[in-house]
């Protein structure tokens, strides 16, 4: 689902109009830790009321990037501008910025209220100001009436509550969020998925979210960085990452994918057929950057793109590959079939039940057509 | 009954048996003897029934020993003194040992090791051996006031030996692992990302330590003070040897008892009010600790 930032008007997302200043920059970003280089010359913009997600492995730099950011590290080279104002060596205890922790580190010996006030007493805040910020912070969370509660009498999805109300009352203008989600089962990620959502439409602080869950970064963020070994691979909304992926790593890392490599034999225009020998078939594709003739490239198809018949498609501008079901599965809303081409390859398969039906339409073994559009088929060069 | 509940009520009683056989036992006598009279004889204490008597004089106890305490101020001196000493010296302890205990729980793995391994050395050299090195290290004629005069820092040696600095040192010096590795235990738990949080919501280092930090170990400063001060209380070699005359420490005063003037009884009174000395801070930490297990839970 694509969402488009509060802060803007519905018709033109921030980052493509080229009036609105970005937030936060991230200018050349480098950190070097005794050799290993974990973050590498990043550059990012991020704009206000925007809920970005950065997106990657485990050891892949997204965590040491926000920590940069909260100003627990100090980067190698490199500047991280926030509204404006150069943010590179302010200590953390004087940013505007506050962190959400992948281990929420609520404060074992403090109750809900005192978690949420800290902040707020650190700055100074009058009293009478610390208990009604307090009050209405628990109420968007969720929690009053937990106020006296001790972290360890609260339940997981509660600590994560407190901790992200103890962040938001400090109104900060960036709200970095490590792995927000990861520590929760699977019922209550979906719910608060969309409770985060909602939160940052209501306040309209700017998220950074770190995960290595593509679903997550897919149904929270307006647009996602994928990292891969400290640098930035692609940027972009989640539909541009999972329509166009840039390479096969990405391709790969969003959802299942079918990949075929092959080389070209036929280019006009825009269009071109590509051979791909280990699936025996000539695929038939579109690219808007020039391909020559002879370049070996990867064909990437999603299974949901793929058509399964039992009869031969009758357009023939389609992809068509002939096999017999391998193996199938009953998701309930679709159904996953594996097929297995003549040449011996098993290709991936999403269809969706759309008849109610106790009956399987195809069974094992079924001989079946698979086809898809020139549309559906991602060239990728890398 | 299967091999598995025998198995098991075995290592069950064990300990138990174990603790009647080596505290409760003793215990006991111990008690028993400090309601006698002394008498020259062997055993040199009048005994708590004596058969031979008449049923009504059968039984015989006093409690001279214990008046005899609160009157002569000796006995409350070293009491007094003891405590003082081992407070001050579980909070000398405690100013000394938590850097440490914190340094070590935050170093790599490697170092970590390395340090606890350092802290653990001294108890592969004999007790007595260390204290006895400390004389060599303290006396008129030793390392200290040699290497100053020598340097010409001073021109007579300083007394350092037989001072109630000598003995704040030794028992510093002796029971600071005892400190460091409850502190260590507790440190390492900790989450850092606790202070990381609260250094992210406005608190500046100290802050973090004093909110977070400190709070938190609370367990470990109270197991290790605990552990420094209940030795430290009854002590007897460190203040013996390195000691000075007005360092008269309670165990000092119970060795005397028995080994010198052969008052068993008056001793054994000494013994008994020394341990329930002890046990009551035993008892607001095993209180502390239960307190601790529940919250946990």
């Amino acid at each position: 689902m694509t969402q488009v930032s509060p802060a803007q008007s519905a018709e033109k997302p921030a980052w493509l109009d080229p009036a609105t200043k970005p937030f936060i920059r991230v200018e050349g970003v480098t950190k070097n830790f005794n050799g290993f280089t974990a973050v590498d010359n990043v550059d990012l913009e991020i704009y206000q009321g925007e809920l970005f997600a950065i997106l990657g492995g485990s050891g892949c730099g997204k965590t040491t990037l926000l920590r940069i950011l909260a100003g627990f590290e100090r980067p190698t080279s490199g500047r991280i501008l926030i509204d404006g104002a150069d943010m590179t060596a302010v200590p953390p205890y004087e940013r505007p910025v506050n962190m959400m922790f992948q281990s929420y580190a609520v404060f074992p010996h403090m109750t809900v209220e005192k978690n949420v006030a800290y902040g707020l007493k650190k700055e100074g805040a009058p009293k009478a100001e610390i208990q009604t910020r307090v009050k209405e912070m628990l109420e968007l969370v969720q929690l009053d009436g937990f106020a006296e509660r001790k972290p360890h009498q609260l339940s997981g999805g509660q600590r994560q509550r407190v901790a992200l109300a103890r962040a938001l009352v400090k109104r900060p203008k960036v709200l970095l969020l490590d792995e927000p989600l990861a520590a929760l089962d699977k019922k209550l990620r979906e719910h608060t998925q969309f409770e985060l959502m909602n939160i940052q439409d209501q306040i309209g602080v700017t998220f950074i979210v770190v995960t290595h869950d593509q679903d997550e970064a897919m149904t929270l963020a307006t647009r996602i960085a994928v990292m891969q070994a400290g640098r930035f691979i692609q940027c972009g909304t989640p539909k541009e990452i999972y329509e166009y992926p840039v390479n096969r790593y990405v391709a790969d890392f969003f959802g299942t994918i079918n990949l075929f490599e092959g080389t070209v034999s036929r280019v006009e225009g825009e269009g071109m057929e590509v051979e791909c020998g280990a699936i025996d078939a000539m695929v038939k594709a579109k690219s808007f950057e020039t391909i020559q003739p002879n370049t070996r490239l990867t064909i990437a198809v999603r299974p949901e793109k793929i058509s399964i018949t039992k009869e031969p498609p009758d357009h023939n501008d389609k992809s068509v590959l002939k096999g017999v079901v391998w193996d199938l599965g009953y998701h309930g809303n679709l159904s996953i079939y594996r097929v297995k081409t003549d040449s011996g390859v098993i290709v991936q398969v999403s269809a969706q039940n759309r008849i109610r039906s106790a009956e399987r339409v195809l069974e094992w073994d079924d001989v079946v057509y698979l086809s898809w559009d020139v549309q559906s088929s991602v060239v990728l060069t890398e | 009954m299967n091999r598995d509940d025998l198995w098991r009520r075995f290592v069950i009683v064990t300990p138990y048996l174990w603790l009647l056989m080596f505290f409760l036992i003793p215990f006991g006598l111990v008690l028993k003897i400090s309601f006698a009279d002394p008498i020259v004889a062997m055993p040199p204490f009048t005994s708590l029934f004596d058969f031979n008597k008449a049923p009504g004089e059968s039984f015989y106890a006093t409690l001279d020993n214990y008046r005899f305490l609160l009157k002569d101020d000796l006995y409350r001196i070293s009491y007094l003194k003891s405590l003082k000493i081992a407070f001050f010296s579980t909070c000398l302890c405690l100013l000394v040992g938590y850097p440490i205990a914190y340094a070590i729980a935050r170093a790599s793995p490697v170092w970590r090791n390395m340090f606890l391994f350092l802290i653990i050395l001294p108890f592969w050299i004999s007790f007595l051996l260390r204290v006895y090195a400390w004389m060599g290290i303290l006396s008129t004629n030793g390392v200290i006031n040699n290497l100053l005069l020598s340097i010409g820092l001073i021109e007579q040696p300083l007394q350092l030996l037989y001072t109630d600095f000598s003995v704040y040192l030794g028992i510093v010096y002796s029971y600071l692992p005892f400190m460091v590795l409850p502190l260590y235990a507790t440190l390492a738990k900790l989450d850092f990302d606790l202070n990381d949080a609260a250094a992210d919501l406005g608190a500046k280092p100290l802050t973090v330590f004093r909110d977070v930090t400190l709070p938190l170990s609370i367990p470990g400063i109270i197991s290790g003070s605990l552990l420094v001060f209940i030795p430290a209380l009854g002590e007897f070699v460190i203040p013996a040897l390195l000691g000075g005359l007005d360092s008269l420490m309670i165990g000092r005063t119970l060795y005397d008892e028995f080994f010198g003037n052969r008052d068993w009884p008056l001793a054994s009174a000494v013994a008994i009010i020394l341990l329930l000395m002890l046990v009551v801070p035993m008892m607001v930490f095993q209180h502390y600790q239960l307190r601790e297990t529940d919250q946990r839970e």
